[in-house]
């Protein structure tokens, strides 16, 4: 089946079976791999875009229920406000380690500051507990997260 | 002097070259084995160093990335000699797998600090040394008043200066120094390593560029996925692929024949599409019948009643006895008894296994997230019959290592079915279920110990009867003892024995391997033995560790820089005791701290875990680490997030429910609702400090890891009175 996306601000049309995950669809026929792989079944948040504004699971979100909800991913969060103080602050505190899970990190974090400027330290904790750090990167993802929303960014320690 | 201990002990080779368009490369070949040194030659790739004509400096780094750091700190070693401004780095590029050039380039054991620390300075410093004399020369002044800093070259008398950049090409003309003389900055003088400094690649990560082996694209590529056995070493009998070939999307279909050990080809059937779910989907149509006949009995209930019996019997092999173990057991005036279960674990490293090949004309190009890549191009010149000279191995960023991609059979995979199809780049992945299916797991092991305490409260007799895997008592690679550490050469009066069972599941290297399960069982024991005597653990640790020694390579006096320190012990151990004002007693109902010591990957470091247990959850409230790691840390910021990381992961072991089991041979995990990581919303308070001792700096990606199980389980064992001897804690039994 033929499906008309909208990705990052361009249209683009994939040719692609109705039940085949939005990720595969980024990552195999748009070339966009930035999106990352992690599980295939919700459970690790590599795989995070925006979707209308909110952070879903591209490897659960079957292409035919995208419809004409703009698609965001991690090569295009930068060109938003929140996106790019996001960006700055992961760069800042040096979040990453092996870095894989961080691009879904981002998008978890950036949907949820488009959504609440400032959030609390536990609303942090529940917008970002899908989104598995094998390296366990995850004191320096709260801390970039309040430094960006300007609300701290102090090590646990 | 001291230097000199970890140094390889044939220099390197360098050579100089023209970059084009100007400037200088120096390429730095570092030594291989003695046997291999003679036959090392200079080619021209790889250059370590290039400086453009514009000042920027380019340098490749050798070992893979796999989110220890390594990048950067390389960098830094090799921009700290050459002494230009860390911003003068614009980029640090991977090299690909060339021995020849670039000396052993696995990542793995926290070696690749200590084996480079001087040889990379080395490189940098012979850079320096050459923009040196070329700026003399152009000045017409002798080169030892000349000085540099920030990549800048100055003539103090004459007030004259340059940029590297302006005398790079004449440097490349230069003879390059002997690297056993190049003189190298003292710890005084480093403006760069010793600074936090932030990853190499961050400013890509975040971005969300495409880097690791998942993201490798090229025209026309295929996708695949292959097929295996359900059990280990299973056969293929028979296969009908005319579905599989029908359905949408399928362009090959493709059974290959086993070929050597199981990390290098296993019978398994390749599907090849147009994307990566299509050739998933496909899967479903495949119909194998596997001979599964060699797991038979492989089964975890069945490895667990067997070892039972194997620690109730005659133990097989005799690894340390030393005085009069049974002897003083008997005339102790307290005998302490427990028996510690570990259990088989999986890597999971977040980016699933996956490598991307093309052949071509009898040509092999291949892109893996390997640890150990040259490695895996011997293997698949040895399995596919490719001679080296035709295989270029590139070296991508890895998505986390943690052991797993030691091994190259998804490598040699991605390279066979790359064969079968001549002209068409395919990208193997492996789902998240072949992944934790098809690993190389951490070991189980079972320790039957005890111990007798004198009528002072002193440890005098210490024996661990381990039930481990291999033949005749002899332990296979990893399920091994370090027949080396305690009690060996602590403790007068000791006995370790062995017995072993078969192996069925493939087993390897997981993060701190060997250590990671026997820090847990040595130190919750001694936790019990230090309870019996009336002390606490830290104390009776400073007690049996009171004399200097060193142990580990007692025969090889160039090795006691990395032999275990019983000073160094007792160092970071009051350092951790002090820092966290350890104390045995409960600090509030259900609360108390646990402690745990161990030496591995040349690391002593002693940890302490403050945790509350209330309804059958546990809370870890801090974690305090003391660590020695040598005299220098690279760099702080990798260090710190390397110590937290380790401390995370070990955590997760423990309170996560991580486990394998199978039943003849088929694992019973599949993904991460059955084979649980950590969250964020485990992130305590985590302390570290580093007791610098006059040791060479050691690497930091496994040591920090053990210690944190067995303070963890202490601590729980201290909150709750319930003694935590089987890996990983069953909550249920603390509701
Ligand atoms: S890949 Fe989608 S949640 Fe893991
Ligand atoms: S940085 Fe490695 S998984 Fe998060």
């Amino acid at each position: 089946m033929k499906f008309d996306l909208t990705v990052n601000g361009r249209k683009r049309t994939v040719e692609a079976p109705a039940e085949m995950p939005l990720l595969w669809v980024l990552r195999d026929e748009l070339g966009l791999v930035g999106t990352k792989f992690g599980c295939g079944i919700g459970m690790c948040g590599a795989c995070t875009v925006h979707l209308g504004g909110k952070a879903v699971r591209s490897c659960q979100t079957p292409v035919s229920e995208v419809g004409k909800g703009a698609v965001v991913t991690i090569e295009q969060v930068g060109a938003s406000a929140v996106g790019a103080k996001l960006q700055k602050a992961w760069t800042e505190l040096d979040v990453p380690q092996c870095g894989y899970c961080q691009a879904g990190q981002l998008m978890s974090a950036s949907a949820l500051l488009a959504q609440k400027p400032k959030p609390a330290r536990e609303e942090i904790a529940e917008a970002m507990n899908g989104n598995i750090c094998r390296c366990g990167t995850y004191d320096r993802i709260f801390r970039a997260i309040e430094l960006a929303a300007g609300t701290g960014g102090k090590a646990n320690g | 002097m001291a230097d000199a201990i970890l140094a390889p002990s044939r220099r390197g080779f360098l050579t100089a070259a023209l970059l084009a368009g100007g400037g200088l490369a120096v390429e730095f070949s570092l030594p291989l084995g003695r046997a291999q040194a003679a036959t090392v030659g200079t080619s021209a790739v790889g250059a370590f160093v290039s400086i453009a004509p514009n000042g920027a400096v380019t340098i490749v780094n050798k070992n893979p990335e796999i989110g220890q750091g390594i990048k950067t700190a390389f960098a830094m070693m090799i921009a700290e000699e050459l002494d230009c401004d860390w911003a003068q780095v614009t980029a640090v590029q991977q090299a690909d797998a060339n021995p020849a050039i670039y000396g052993p380039q696995g990542t793995g054991a926290s070696q690749s600090t200590p084996n480079n620390w001087l040889p990379l300075r080395r490189a940098g410093a012979a850079a320096r040394d050459m923009l040196v004399r070329a700026a003399a020369a152009r000045w017409g002044v002798d080169p030892s008043s000349v000085t540099t800093a920030k990549g800048r070259l100055s003539h103090a008398a004459s007030g004259r200066s340059l940029g590297y950049g302006e005398v790079a090409s004449a440097a490349a003309a230069l003879t390059p120094p002997d690297l056993k003389t190049v003189k190298l900055k003292t710890p005084a003088q480093f403006s760069i390593i010793g600074k936090p400094t932030k990853g190499v690649d961050t400013p890509r990560v975040v971005k969300g560029e495409p880097m690791y082996g998942i993201d490798t694209r090229l025209p026309g590529m295929l996708y695949a996925v292959y097929e295996v056995a359900p059990a280990n070493g299973g056969k293929l009998v028979s296969a009908d692929l005319a579905d599989a070939k029908a359905a949408p999307g399928v362009k090959h279909v493709v059974q290959l024949k086993g070929v050597g050990p199981i990390d290098a080809l296993v019978d398994g059937v390749a599907i090849l599409a147009t994307n990566w779910w299509l050739a998933n989907q496909a899967r479903s149509k495949l119909k194998l019948e596997w001979d599964l006949s060699a797991q038979k009995g492989h089964s975890w209930d069945a490895y667990v009643a067997k070892a039972k019996t194997l620690l109730a019997e005659k133990p097989q092999l005799d690894l340390i006895r030393s005085g009069d173990v049974e002897g003083k057991l008997a005339s102790a005036a307290k005998r302490v008894a427990a028996v510690y279960e570990i259990p088989f674990l999986a890597h999971a490293t977040l980016e699933p296994q996956n490598c991307t090949a093309l052949y071509k004309d009898g040509a092999l190009e291949v892109w893996a997230p390997s640890q150990i890549p040259a490695g895996g191009k011997a293997q698949i010149s040895k399995f596919l019959e490719i001679p080296e000279d035709k295989i270029t191995f590139h070296v991508t960023k890895i998505g986390g290592g943690f052991g797993r991609r030691l091994r190259n059979d998804y490598t040699v995979q991605a390279a066979a079915i790359a064969k079968a199809v001549p002209g068409v780049p395919v990208k193997l992945l492996w789902s998240r279920e072949d992944d934790i299916r098809r690993d190389f797991y951490r070991p189980s092991g079972w320790h039957g110990f005890e111990a007798g305490i004198d009528a002072n409260g002193k440890m005098i007799a210490f024996k661990d009867h381990f039930v481990t895997f291999g033949k005749d008592g002899k332990s296979a690679m990893f399920a091994n003892m370090h027949a080396d550490h305690f009690p060996y050469g602590i403790m007068p009066d000791a006995a370790v024995v062995q017995s072993t069972l078969e192996i069925g599941v493939p087993i390897g290297a997981l993060r701190a391997p060997v250590s990671n399960g026997l820090c847990y069982a040595f130190q919750g024991f001694l936790d019990e033995v230090a309870i019996a005597a009336g002390t606490d653990l830290p104390r009776l640790l400073l007690d049996v560790f009171a004399e200097d020694k060193l142990v580990g390579e007692p025969d090889q006096p160039e090795k006691a820089q990395t032999a275990f320190s019983t000073k160094r012990a007792r160092a970071v151990i009051a350092k951790a005791a002090a820092m966290s004002n350890f104390t045995s007693k409960p600090i509030a109902p259900g609360r108390a701290m646990g402690f745990g010591f161990y030496f591995c990957h040349n690391g002593h470091f002693a940890e302490v875990v403050d945790a509350s247990v209330k309804d059958g959850q546990v809370s870890v409230h801090k974690v305090w680490v003391a660590g020695d790691v040598g005299r220098q840390i690279v760099n702080p910021m990798g260090a710190e997030a390397q110590v937290r990381g380790s401390v995370l992961d070990g955590l997760s072991q423990a309170l996560e429910g991580q486990k394998i089991t199978f039943v003849d041979g088929q694992i019973e995990q599949s993904n991460f609702h059955d084979f649980r990581l950590g969250r964020n919303d485990r992130n305590p308070a985590v302390e570290v400090a580093f007791v610098a001792s006059d040791s060479h700096p050691t690497g930091l990606g496994e040591p920090a890891l053990p210690p944190v199980i067995p303070a963890l389980a202490n601590a729980i064992a201290a909150a709750t009175g319930k003694r935590v001897r089987t890996m990983p804690i069953d909550l249920s039994a603390l509701a």
